[in-house]
Order: structure tokens, then C-alpha cells, then sequence
């Protein structure tokens, strides 16, 4: 079957695609999507978060069908989805991947298309998200698996309680399974990007 | 596979009935787990979410009709003072990302013994509201579950709601797990007072082959707060009758040893959950007693 969904705001359409399919393999192997992980493929471990019309879910339990005429963000995205949210305002992400040109672009060039910057192999010259760049400066990520769903999460944790308690960010992250640091960077990257942004809306 | 997707109630009943092995998916929880494992191979799968009267809910007089699809977060957020046993379940199940997708109409349909939801629901008083294109019935959660992961739905009906009783006092739910998250209950306890009827109601969860009452345990209990003049003089109850309310919560259970414990912790773990929810509920309603007193 066919399945047309806007993903980080372009509209996309998947052809051939099996009706158990999830929205997890539509992005990685349709899409040329990598950053949502794959490893449990049954919620356990929320390293496929994105965001499905602005709500963060797993994309392993979501069935592709389910997403037709629906807008994904990934962490491919994410840069410029926080972009354009600090740009629209603090709060209010819907409508923040609002379709830039009205017609679908290939799967060619969406496989080309990167969140924003050209080197995405080094990190650098790239303009990212404020969560991003924070689990960048606390040492936040090691192998990097979970990292893209903890980032997905994190970063709407964010936009929705910019001030949060440690509790609450151990809530908001608690779907979200990390086997190599121990939570406590992570937990830092998050608190930081918190403490960024208030010093940022306080200027 | 055929994916089918109604776009209204009516169509999903229309399709339910040409196709009665449809799989209905919502939140996808337990489908696509299914499904990614090869367990599952369905002929049908008929997508839920685009009914949107499924996500909505109403509250009533003495009840409210929640829809199969509202959310768990929505039910943690929104429902808690209507419904405060089935929201506290509601934020032990899975993680957030879980919770934004997953609702009791899911619980309910997969009649899996650990749902989450099943405990509060029996606790609090429920029936499922059914419907067919043959028309609409309301099923009492006592005899909803029919066996392990079966309920009673017909081939051709799909779970509209469920009418959760609102709470009249307080109410509780206790679940153990080997942590805070995405963890499936090794065993799990609701339990509700009732003082516009002057009653406890409880639930169990993994615990038995389905979700279950501990009925001789209510009785004991509902008798013993009568006869002691509990509900009008708001003493604490006492330790004995708390002992035995929890040893009968224990009896009621039929569970079996596997991965996640032993028959013999679940029945101990049922216990202890039946009497710390039991005194917590009861201390909430003799403060709130006292509070209404003292304001008369």
C-alpha cells in the first residue's frame, strides 16, 4: 500500500509498503531516515522516539497505515523543528513543521536532506538543537544508540516544562533505556539545556 | 494483510462485521509487538485511530464513558478526582511514549492478566460498553474477562467505551515491579471505598488466570466495617480485621510460578499490597470524615 506522511516537515510518500509494517522501517529503510534506532521492537527501549503530530511515541509500535496524512519529526529534525519553535515563540510546537513547499519531494533528495549544516559525520559546523549541543557538552552519549530517542524526548520535555524538577526529567525519560552511562550525564545534558534556554528567555 | 480504515464508528462496525477476524489497533502496544515478532500474522488489520469519538470521554451523573482510545496520559492528567484508582494505574503503564498512544480499550481487548488497567476498573465498578452493527450491550467487568487473554466480545463486536463508576471516596492501586517503568506487574491490587454504599470493592491483576474480585475478602470486610460501626464513628480498623481482609485478598488468588515470580510471592505480594492500600484508603476517608465534620 501507499502511505504519504509529512516527515521533519516535507511531505513524503512510501509506496510498496507491507500493511504491518511500522513507521520505525518506513523511516529508516524507505525513507533513508537512520537516527530513529531499531533495537527492541516493542516499546521497551524508546530509542525510535519521534514525534507523531507533536507527541512522542515509539515509531516500532505505530503501524505505517497509522501515520498516513500524519507529520513525523525525528531526530533528523529536531534541529530544525527547536529552530523554528524558538523562532515561534516559547511554547505551541504544532504547526511548528508546517509544510515548506507544496509538493513532495523524492525520496532521492529527502535522503539528501539533512536537519541543517552539511557534516553530520563530525558534528561540526552544524547548528544544533540546544538539547543536542548540551548532551554534546556533558558527555552525554557514549555509543550513541539510544541517544536520537533520548534527544526526541527530551527536547519535548523541555518545551512543555522548561524549568523541570529531577523527577521530572527522569519521568519524561523513563521509556527511554540508556546501557552505557548510567543516566547521570544524561541527566546533566538535560538540566543544562534547561538552565540555556531560562538564561536565554531571561536576556 | 489487508489494512483497513474506517474513518468513522459506523464503518468500523460495517468492516468488524464483513470481517470478524480484523484486528483491531489503536495504540499498537500489544498489536505490533505481534506483529514485529512474527507471532502474529493477522488477514486484517483495521486502524482505530482515525474514529475520533474513540479518543473522547463524558462525565456523568455517576459514571463517565471513556472512550477505548483516550490515552492513559489523558486519563493520569484529567480524570484523576473522577477517577482516581484507574489514573494512578494509568501512570504505571509502560513509559510516557506508551502512555501518549496506548488506552483501556487495548487492556481490555487483549484480556491480558497483568493489564494494568483491569485492577481499578473491577475496584471502582465498570461495564464495557459492546457494539456490533446487531447493536449495542454493556458488559459488568466481572464477567468481561473469561479466561486468559479472552474476553467476551463477539467476533463482530469492537470495544466504544467503558463506563467507569466515578469515585464516591478513595481509592488506591499498588503494582509490583522490578523498577519504576516499563515493567509488566508481577502482581498488582486495586481497591475502593464505596461510602455511598458502604462498601470496598478490589481488584487483582497477575495474579490469576484473569483479573479477578476477592470477593469473600470484600464481604469479610464490608461486614466487618458494619458491625463495627467503621463508616459513622471513623475508628481505625482494626489490626485483625485488617490481617484477615489481607489474607483473604491472598486466597482469592490462583497464580502460577513463571519469569517475572513464584505463585507463592504473588499470593505474600497480594497480601501486603491488600492491607497498605486498605489503610491508606481508610486513613483518607476518616480525614476526610473528620474535615466534613468540622466544617458542620
Amino acid at each position: 500500500m501507499r502511505v504519504n506522511l509529512t516527515v521533519n516537515g516535507r511531505p513524503q510518500e512510501a509506496d510498496d509498503v507491507w500493511e504491518g509494517e511500522s513507521l520505525l522501517y518506513v523511516l529508516r529503510e524507505r525513507m533513508g531516515l537512520p537516527g530513529s534506532k531499531n533495537a527492541c521492537e516493542q516499546g521497551e527501549c524508546g530509542s525510535c522516539t519521534v514525534r507523531l503530530d507533536c507527541v512522542p511515541v515509539c515509531s516500532c509500535l505505530v503501524a505505517a497505515g497509522q501515520a498516513e496524512g500524519r507529520e513525523v519529526v525525528t531526530v533528523e529534525g529536531l534541529a530544525e523543528y527547536a529552530r523554528q519553535r524558538a523562532e515561534g515563540g516559547a511554547t505551541g510546537a504544532r504547526g511548528a513543521t508546517g509544510v515548506r513547499g507544496g509538493e513532495s519531494a523524492s525520496l532521492d533528495a529527502a535522503r539528501r536532506w539533512q536537519a541543517r549544516g552539511t557534516d553530520s559525520q563530525t558534528g561540526e559546523n552544524i547548528e544544533l538543537a540546544p538539547v543536542q549541543q548540551a548532551f554534546i557538552e556533558a558527555g552525554a552519549v557514549q555509543c550513541g544508540f539510544c541517544t536520537p530517542g533520548l534527544l526526541v524526548a527530551a527536547d519535548e520535555l523541555l518545551e512543555h516544562h522548561p524549568d523541570p524538577t529531577d523527577e521530572d526529567i527522569r519521568e519524561a525519560l523513563s521509556g527511554n533505556l540508556c546501557r552505557c552511562t548510567g543516566y547521570e550525564k544524561i541527566m546533566d545534558a538535560v538540566r543544562l539545556a534547561a538552565a540555556r534556554r531560562s538564561e536565554g528567555a531571561g536576556a | 494483510m489487508d489494512f483497513l480504515r474506517p474513518a468513522s464508528w459506523e464503518e468500523a462496525l460495517a468492516a468488524k462485521a464483513e470481517h470478524p477476524t480484523a484486528v483491531p489497533i489503536a495504540g499498537g502496544t500489544d498489536v505490533m509487538v505481534e506483529i514485529n515478532f512474527d507471532h502474529r500474522r493477522p488477514e486484517y488489520l483495521m486502524d482505530l485511530n482515525r474514529v475520533a469519538d474513540l479518543t473522547e470521554w463524558e462525565v456523568g451523573e455517576d459514571f463517565v464513558r471513556l472512550g477505548a482510545s483516550v490515552p492513559y496520559t489523558r486519563i493520569m492528567e484529567d480524570l484523576r478526582t473522577e477517577l482516581p484508582g484507574l489514573a494512578l494505574a494509568s501512570h504505571t503503564v509502560a513509559s510516557p511514549q506508551i502512555r501518549n498512544r496506548g488506552g483501556v480499550g487495548g487492556n481490555l481487548g487483549t484480556a491480558s492478566p497483568a493489564g494494568d488497567a483491569h485492577p481499578a476498573l473491577l475496584a471502582a465498578g465498570a461495564e464495557v460498553e459492546a457494539e456490533s452493527v446487531r447493536g449495542t450491550r454493556r458488559i459488568p467487568i466481572d464477567a468481561f474477562y473469561t479466561g486468559v487473554k479472552r474476553n467476551a466480545l463477539a467476533p463482530d463486536e469492537l470495544i466504544r467505551a467503558v463506563h467507569v463508576r466515578k469515585a464516591d471516596g478513595p481509592q488506591q492501586f499498588s503494582k509490583v515491579g522490578t523498577r519504576n517503568a516499563m515493567v509488566i506487574a508481577v502482581c498488582a491490587f486495586g481497591l475502593a471505598v464505596h461510602p455511598d454504599t458502604r462498601t470496598v470493592r478490589t481488584g487483582i491483576g497477575s495474579a490469576a488466570p484473569t483479573p479477578i474480585r476477592a470477593t469473600a475478602a470484600e464481604e469479610f470486610l464490608n461486614a466487618a466495617l458494619e458491625e463495627g460501626g467503621f463508616w459513622d464513628n471513623g475508628k481505625v480498623v482494626t489490626p485483625s480485621a485488617v490481617k484477615r481482609f489481607a489474607d483473604l485478598c491472598a486466597a482469592a488468588c490462583d497464580p502460577i510460578d513463571d519469569v517475572r515470580g513464584t505463585a507463592a510471592y504473588r499470593r505474600h505480594a497480594v497480601g501486603v499490597m491488600a492491607r497498605r492500600t486498605l489503610t491508606w484508603t481508610w486513613e483518607s476517608y476518616r480525614g476526610a470524615r473528620r474535615t466534613t465534620e468540622g466544617a458542620a
